[in-house]
């Protein structure tokens, strides 16, 4: 039997007494690095920029749009040129105290329009696809300080790529609640498997981690709608001493081919829960969100035009959403291309005019730390040609 | 008695993890007790009585009727926003409860079958073929498109099994082919219709050539316009074509076709189903088929050269799914004696299940809402790529507590108290029980703390 007899008590304190004594970036002391806090959001199935961010100036997109085109009565303004999906409602509070903003024709390096191929190029944070196989979160942690406090949580029963790779992460889902004989079983699960290298540290963290959440009172009973009630649990975790300072939610359901819907119907429900997870975030992390930013963004946008079943087909750049106390006040992130006939990317989509990575490497350098030459070379490898976008914190 | 290694790989690599006995059953041929288990006539269907399509779309336009008789009662009372939500959620209830059933019926087989391989491979197409419940519409459909296009078809030829889904009114609805409609077709000119591409692209990108092929944008466009006029029968059509695929020709865009360099001319229907024949038949194909057979039977990042004789199999025998099964189970890098496959939830489940000799009593207690806890409710996937076969995706931290948690609760009702836990272990996974397992097993305060550490173990955890 090894002497490596961990309860789930134990593995709690040993995850906490982790301690710090080396920074390489002196600027960033201990206390600053792990106080900013980072969340990104991946809207899965390339969510709609132009209901996202809807561009009221634009007088080419009401006729483009038809009948799912988000009327201008109903968008929340902005400004004269954009304004928010009416659903967007507690981002939008958050945007008139400069505290949200929008960046509206991103897209990843690539022009892929396969949803999966587009994904697995935006969490690994590729110059181009199979370029990297792990995540760019994870490859962010190695790039921190050895024993830098950061660490990163992700939220959901599966792991997003984003997030793998060789740093240990933790997860965690509602639904795993413990009780005294899982903790017998647990502590010889830990001997069984410690010569298996994915199932053993995998196993660790996780019951520290579930640990941690009954602390909280997250540990509630499994409700799979319930996206708020997991905001307000992760900003527990974010908040807690010693925890995690990033955060990863996965949302789904934005492939809205047939039946898109406008103000209200199928698009605007997801949008809902996109809201109420930014608000519950704003709301569980009290006095901490003045130190988080957060990153809500898609693997791409969809066509300019409906299609011929009231829904819109895969396309090029869509709408990032920034919001967080950190960030400083300012307008939309990036041009607008416009949706004129000429502008179109291949006759068809909004065209990019701003790279996903250059406002990942600017969150990166100006909130988290990172080192520049890392966020070049191993964060986002070959991606000199796309430049830190900084000045957004 | 010891069953040999192969034993089993073949019962839990190649089928869902060993029932009592299984092991012996398996031990003196573990290819032919393998091989046994194809048969032209495809896999078994669930038990139970399990409504078919155009019966499961009756009742889907009996309920859209009475929502909106509901709408309208609405419209004219004073209705309470929460009065008219519960009546509507009375009405679309036996809906669900009839996906619910189905997922059931499909789990109690794979708990109970004595075929194992068999539904394994099943699986495989059924989730290579993906129509998911994220919509109430085919929701409803993914059971009956599960037992009428895939079951009938696993050991036929790959062709078939295409045509087979790429008809089927539950594919045709949940990638929105129903209503595409080719711009110049009489309902793009004259009903305000138009083109939809989604079906298009995932039959190239997921279902045959895969997405690094070569195909461009442009090849997607035309097979949608070829695809244009596959539909489904709706309530203003005949009573024998409701629920039903049916080919109308108003949608069909006219004209000819250019598909990946070859050209097709417009004979209605023909056309696309040509170019589902030319995409089954592609070398692009037979790798993407062989590379995800090879992930999901043998490794994450499976050995070439397996692929490249899956590859040979499938284009040798024209993409005959029987064929292409016996050269999976012929070739030696498939019995590598690592356990390098990391059970999926599912798999998991109904693997705890054929240990214990049971089969689930209660279908949300037992099967939905565990599966729905661990990330992989039955027809639920996220996205029309279906399930990750990928242990990166599986193993994450909190999903390990989940497993805990599921194991030690069903330990608490399933363990046979009457054999020792170190028999147990054997009969589920021969002599793949370590040393260390055994121990830990003997030392266990109960049969059913034995049963969860059991279950819990790496190497019944692995495949």
């Amino acid at each position: 039997m090894s002497t490596f007899q961990l309860s789930r008590r134990h593995a709690l304190t040993l995850g906490a007494s982790i301690g710090v004594t080396f920074l390489a970036n002196p600027v960033f002391a201990l206390t600053t690095t792990a106080k900013r806090k980072l969340v990104v959001i991946v809207c899965r199935g390339a969510m709609d920029g132009l209901s996202v961010a809807v561009p009221i100036g634009d007088s080419n997109y009401a006729n483009l749009r038809g009948d799912i085109a988000i009327p201008a009565k109903d968008a929340l303004k902005l400004d004269s040129d954009f304004g928010l999906h009416p659903k967007l409602d507690g981002i939008y509070a958050l945007a008139r105290a400069g505290q949200a903003r929008i960046a509206p024709a991103v897209a990843i390096p690539e022009r892929i329009r396969s949803h999966f191929e587009a994904q697995d190029l935006l969490e690994s944070g590729g110059a181009h696809l199979y370029g990297v196989s792990t995540g760019w979160l994870n490859r962010t942690l190695l790039s921190l300080a050895p024993g830098s406090a950061v660490s990163a949580l992700s939220v959901g029963a599966q792991e997003p790529l984003i997030l793998r790779g060789k740093a240990q992460v933790q997860s965690w889902s509602p639904g795993g609640r413990m009780t005294d004989e899982m903790d017998r079983v647990a502590s010889v699960l830990q001997d069984l498997y410690k010569s298996d290298p994915l199932l053993g540290p995998a196993l660790a963290s996780g019951l520290s981690t579930e640990m941690t959440a009954e602390e909280l009172g997250g540990d509630q009973a499994f409700q799979p709608r319930a996206v708020k009630k997991f905001a307000t649990t992760t900003a527990k975790f974010l908040t807690k001493d010693g925890g995690p300072s990033i955060a990863v939610f996965s949302l789904d359901g934005f492939d809205t081919h047939a039946n898109q819907g406008s103000s209200d119907g199928q698009l605007a429900i997801r949008l809902r829960s996109l809201d109420d997870v930014v608000t519950g975030l704003h709301e569980g992390l009290g006095d901490a969100w003045n130190d988080t930013a957060l990153i809500a963004v898609t693997e791409f946008g969809r066509t300019a035009r409906i299609n011929g079943t009231r829904g819109t087909d895969h396309g090029t750049a869509s709408t990032m959403i920034l919001a967080g106390g950190a960030l400083k006040k300012g307008g939309i992130v990036g041009d607008w291309p416009t949706l004129a006939d000429n502008k179109l990317f291949e006759n068809r989509d909004l065209a990019p005019t701003l790279d996903v990575r250059q406002v990942f490497k600017g969150m990166l350098a100006d909130h988290m730390g990172v080192d520049r030459k890392a966020l070049d070379t191993t964060v986002f490898p070959d991606s000199a040609i796309a430049p830190a976008l900084t000045g957004l914190v | 008695m010891m069953a040999s290694l192969e034993s089993v790989i073949a019962v839990t690599r190649f089928g869902l993890g060993a029932q009592p006995q299984e092991l012996q059953a398996a031990s003196a041929d573990p290819r032919g007790w393998l091989k046994n288990q194809i048969r032209k006539q495809g896999a078994d269907q669930p038990k139970g009585k399990l409504p078919d399509t155009p019966d499961r779309v009756a009742t889907l336009f009996t309920l859209r009727g009475e929502i909106k008789d509901l709408k309208q009662e609405k419209s004219h009372s004073d209705m309470k926003p929460e009065d008219f939500k519960g009546e509507r959620k009375d009405i679309i209830l036996p809906m669900l409860k009839g996906v619910r059933d189905e997922i059931f019926a499909r789990t109690v087989l794979a708990a109970q079958t004595t075929a194992p391989f068999r539904e394994r491979w099943t699986l495989f197409w059924a989730n290579h073929f993906t129509v998911s419940s994220s919509k109430l519409q085919s929701a409803v459909l993914c059971g009956p498109f599960e037992r009428e296009a895939i079951r009938p078809n696993v050991f036929g030829r790959f062709e078939d099994l295409l045509i087979a889904s790429s008809t089927h009114p539950g594919m045709l609805i949940y990638l929105d082919q129903a209503r595409s409609a080719g711009p110049d077709s009489m309902a793009g000119q004259f009903r305000d219709m138009g083109l939809n591409e989604n079906l298009a692209r995932e039959i190239m990108e997921l279902h045959t050539v895969g997405a690094d092929a070569g195909y461009t944008q442009a090849d997607v466009t035309e097979f949608a316009r070829a695809l244009t006029g596959f539909s489904v029968g709706a309530k203003r059509d005949s009573r024998s074509e409701q629920g039903r695929f049916v080919y109308r020709s108003l949608l069909h865009e006219p004209g000819t076709r250019k598909v990946m360099g070859k050209t097709y001319a417009d004979r209605g229907m023909d056309q696309a189903m040509h170019i589902l024949k030319d995409l089954a038949a592609h070398p692009k194909t037979a790798e993407h088929i062989s590379r995800k057979l090879a992930v999901h039977f043998v490794a994450d990042d499976p050995p070439p050269s397996l692929i490249e004789k899956l590859k040979t199999s499938f284009l040798e025998s024209r993409g005959d799914l029987s064929a292409l099964a016996s050269a999976l189970i012929d070739a030696p890098e498939a019995w590598q004696p690592e356990a390098h496959k990391f059970k999926t939830p599912y798999e998991f489940i109904v693997s705890g299940y054929r240990a214990a000799g049971a089969a689930p009593a209660d279908p949300q207690k037992e099967v939905v809402l565990p599966l729905t806890v661990l990330g992989q409710r039955p027809f639920a996937s996220p996205q029309p790529n279906g399930w990750s076969d990928a242990a990166s995706d599986w193993a994450a931290p909190g999903a390990m507590v989940k497993r805990l948690t599921w194991a030690s609760r069903f330990a608490e009702y399933y363990t046979q108290q009457s054999a020792s836990p170190v028999d147990a272990a054997l009969s589920a996974l021969g002599e793949r029980v370590s040393g260390s397992l055994k121990t830990a097993l003997t030392r266990a305060e109960s049969r059913t703390e034995a049963f969860a550490i059991l279950l819990m173990s790496p190497e019944f955890q692995r495949r």
